[in-house]
């Protein structure tokens, strides 16, 4: 497995597929009394999160903790980043404290790929500006293989403002590295010229596209981007490209419907709509704790390649998944944590 | 190799004090001369650079005239145009003034202060041009900053016509370049990085050409980075336009795709293009379209660039490494003859600051202002320490082709076995 996850890119389809029957593994044991196995005892994973996120945040730290990893939550207000540290001296700092995997999420795109050159830690990008958010694709595709078993030829939009949102990216070169087709919707200022070279469809019409759909996955849409006239108003916005109720009812009856979080509900999804059974948004919550346990532990669990900076991570050629539990220290018992 | 002279050959080139006393077939050397073997190198007139940053005043931690100038030197340079955007800016005589003292006392290189078009480079009112150019100022520029009113554009194209100077445009649409982290297209899009499209450039040129024929001004564009404005750049020269333009080493060589990895050293203002402008701003520089190569040298403090990609700010130095740049990426391939681009990096770059002393010819009498270089010595950018103060250089782990080994300011080497003298 890779050392560091910049971007979903790095991963192939047979990757990706190991990250996902490895979560299945883990997410029994988000079922359990005592939800923990001991893979990553004595391993220290460092939250560095310079934007603030509960979610992601949260759900990376019980995934550490269910792993049994030691588990440092720096975010930036309060610290020594508001003394104005600079992410290099931070890097290093946590470098001299032994982590062995930084968790990052930054306001700024590529500042993984940075902080990657200053530390010998892994390096899990949790969201970086507008660039891409990984795991919440790997998450996303957890998701809907629940529903639909193969991804081949299924059809998703990603409706929304895809020029600013990393989980678009991200998502996008996930499904369509695994066979599926995406269609970008939205208005033509918030979608990239360049992304039918990502091997997606561009549509600016939502209903035309609705009826084909296997996923629907709706993008939060900020409201700085009407400040900065992306669009006229959010009534028009909302109007255009908002899943409202009759929408919904143009949707195929085993259509998902999906979101990254946090919602604007009545901007670009109607808050009924939300709340169907159809959306899948709380799922999207309860896997992203089962595909960052799978995550971390296959990048740093088990025979890992420790030491210089550079080398290869884990040697996981002996892993199935079904021996997941049983190498990941079952064996001691589920009653000992 | 002296392209105002036509010379191209093997000769001998003798010089006392100050000026060259003779060029052709030295049979003896007296005594107290001071031979150099140059058995396989080139001899040329010394490089002019017409655009780089020294930051003094006001920035001495980024660079100083000082290691600026030992910087030139050793990259050949005999002469270089200083931009004004210092603390204070060069808006008056009297920071001319400094700049040419400083420069002399370092003795490594000659430095031309450029003057700014406008007032604290507030783009509003005009400084005194008169005044600066009667100090020697022949280039003036609000560079790191485009003049954006067509209004005082125009006025300082138009008063400028009296004096012998040329007003310098650093053309960036201030409405196209919000936030803008690197070129807009396939890679700004997939990295996640606000990019700033061709048109930012070009449509200033456009409306630059425009005001250059409306008031029959002298205009020079900088660093062009976009095939856009190559072709208004062609346009405007047919049409017999005062146009001039100059294209940076780092543009000649590298592009938007070389930032997958967030390296801020190649963060820079105008960024890094496509390969289809690269392509266009190579020919332009054989055709003369585009008549000459200056470094827009940008020295940063190492924790500047070393910081998140968007809050780096955009530089790359470049003197020491221009012509080892252009002869790897331009003559070696066979995109440009060495007398071309020997043509590009001194002839032209004095002619366009009317520099008599610089740019050869190298006949007897003329001031001796050479540079001798090894076209063939591979060297790997980062090895050496630089002499610039600073490390970012968008070259840094390269390995280029071209070494300079000695350079020489009116006689007297200011650079000798690759080496500076002060």
């Amino acid at each position: 497995m890779i050392k560091h996850l910049l971007s979903i890119n790095q991963l192939s389809r047979e990757d990706v597929l190991k990250v996902l029957d490895t979560a299945e593994s883990f997410r029994e044991v988000g079922t359990r009394v005592i939800k923990k196995v001991p893979a990553l005892r004595g391993r220290t994973v460092v939250n560095l999160f310079y934007e603030n996120s509960t979610r992601t945040r949260i759900s990376f730290e019980i995934a550490a903790k269910r792993l049994s990893a030691d588990v440092i939550n720096f975010s930036t207000s309060g610290s020594s980043v508001a003394k104005g540290e600079s992410l290099k001296d931070t890097a290093l700092t946590l470098q001299a404290m032994g982590a062995d995997a930084i968790v990052i999420r930054h306001s700024s795109s590529g500042a993984p790929h940075t902080l990657s050159r200053w530390v010998a830690a892994s390096v899990l990008n949790a969201g970086d500006g507008t660039h891409e958010h990984p795991t919440q694709a790997l998450l996303d595709l957890f998701t809907i293989r629940e529903h639909f078993p193969s991804f081949e030829g299924q059809r998703i939009a990603i409706v929304g403002d895809v020029r600013h949102s990393r989980v678009a990216r991200s998502l996008t070169f996930a499904m369509t590295k695994m066979g599926a087709q995406v269609t970008l919707v939205g208005p033509p200022t918030l979608i990239p010229p360049e992304a039918p070279a990502w091997g997606a469809e561009v549509s600016h019409d939502l209903d035309e596209v609705l009826p084909k759909l296997n996923v629907c996955y709706m993008l939060r849409v900020q409201r700085e981007r009407q400040r900065q006239q992306f669009f006229p108003s959010v009534r028009e916005y909302s109007r255009l490209w908002g899943l409202s109720r009759a929408r919904v009812e143009a949707l195929s009856d085993d259509a998902l419907i999906m979101h990254p979080g946090p919602m604007n509900r009545g901007v670009e999804i109607a808050s009924d709509v939300a709340d169907l059974p159809r959306s899948v948004i709380t799922d999207q919550v309860t896997n992203g704790i089962a595909v960052r346990m799978s995550l971390l532990y296959l990048m740093l669990g088990g025979d890992a390649k420790r030491g210089t900076y550079g080398e290869e991570g884990v040697d996981d050629s002996r892993r199935e998944s079904g021996a997941v539990l049983e190498e990941a220290g079952e064996t001691e018992g589920a009653s000992r944590g | 190799m002296d392209p105002l002279a036509d010379h191209d050959g093997v000769m001998d080139v003798v010089v006392e004090d100050e000026t060259i006393s003779s060029v052709g077939t030295v049979t003896a050397a007296g005594s107290k001369a001071d031979v150099l073997d140059c058995d396989g190198l080139i001899l040329a007139p010394g490089l002019v650079d017409l655009h780089a940053h020294l930051r003094e005043p006001g920035f001495e931690h980024k660079e100083t005239i000082e290691t600026g100038t030992r910087a030139a030197a050793a990259g050949g340079y005999t002469a270089v145009c200083a931009m004004p955007n210092t603390d204070p800016v060069t808006d008056n005589v009297a920071v001319v003034m400094e700049v040419r003292n400083l420069a002399e006392k370092a003795g490594l290189c000659d430095v031309l202060a450029a003057g700014a078009i406008t007032r604290g480079l507030a783009g509003e009112s005009l400084t005194d041009i008169a005044e600066m150019a009667e100090a020697g100022v022949r280039l003036f520029t609000d560079d790191g900053r485009c003049v954006e009113s067509s209004r005082v554009m125009r006025l300082a194209l138009e008063y400028a016509k009296a004096f012998d100077v040329v007003i310098c445009q650093h053309a960036q649409d201030p409405g196209l370049s919000e936030g803008w982290q690197m070129h807009e297209g396939y890679y700004s899009a997939l990295l996640g990085l606000t990019g700033m499209p061709s048109e930012a450039e070009s449509i200033v040129v456009g409306r630059d050409l425009a005001l250059a024929r409306l008031t029959g001004g002298r205009l020079h564009v900088t660093h062009v980075s976009a095939a856009q404005s190559v072709d208004l750049i062609r346009q405007g020269k047919v049409r017999g336009l005062r146009l001039t333009a100059d294209v940076t080493p780092h543009h000649l060589a590298l592009l938007d795709e070389d930032l997958v990895t967030y390296d801020t050293s190649l963060r820079v203002n105008p960024p890094l293009r496509s390969a289809d402008d690269r392509k266009s701003l190579r020919a332009a520089l054989a055709e003369r379209v585009v008549d000459a190569v200056a470094t827009d040298h940008a020295p940063h403090a190492a924790e500047d660039k070393e910081q998140e990609f968007d809050q780096a700010p955009p530089g790359t130095i470049g003197l020491e490494t221009a012509l080892a740049v252009v002869l790897t990426e331009l003559v070696g391939p066979g995109r440009l003859s060495l007398i071309e681009a020997i043509d590009r990096l001194s002839v032209r770059p004095a002619a366009i600051l009317g520099l008599d002393e610089h740019g050869g010819p190298l006949t007897p009498g003329r001031p001796a202002n050479l540079v001798v270089f090894d076209p063939t010595a591979q060297w790997t950018v980062g090895d050496r320490p630089f002499f610039s103060m600073a490390r970012n250089s968008a070259f840094t782990g390269h390995t280029v082709g071209g070494r300079v080994l000695h350079t020489m300011l009116r006689g007297t080497f200011t650079v000798r076995e690759g080496e500076p003298t002060r």
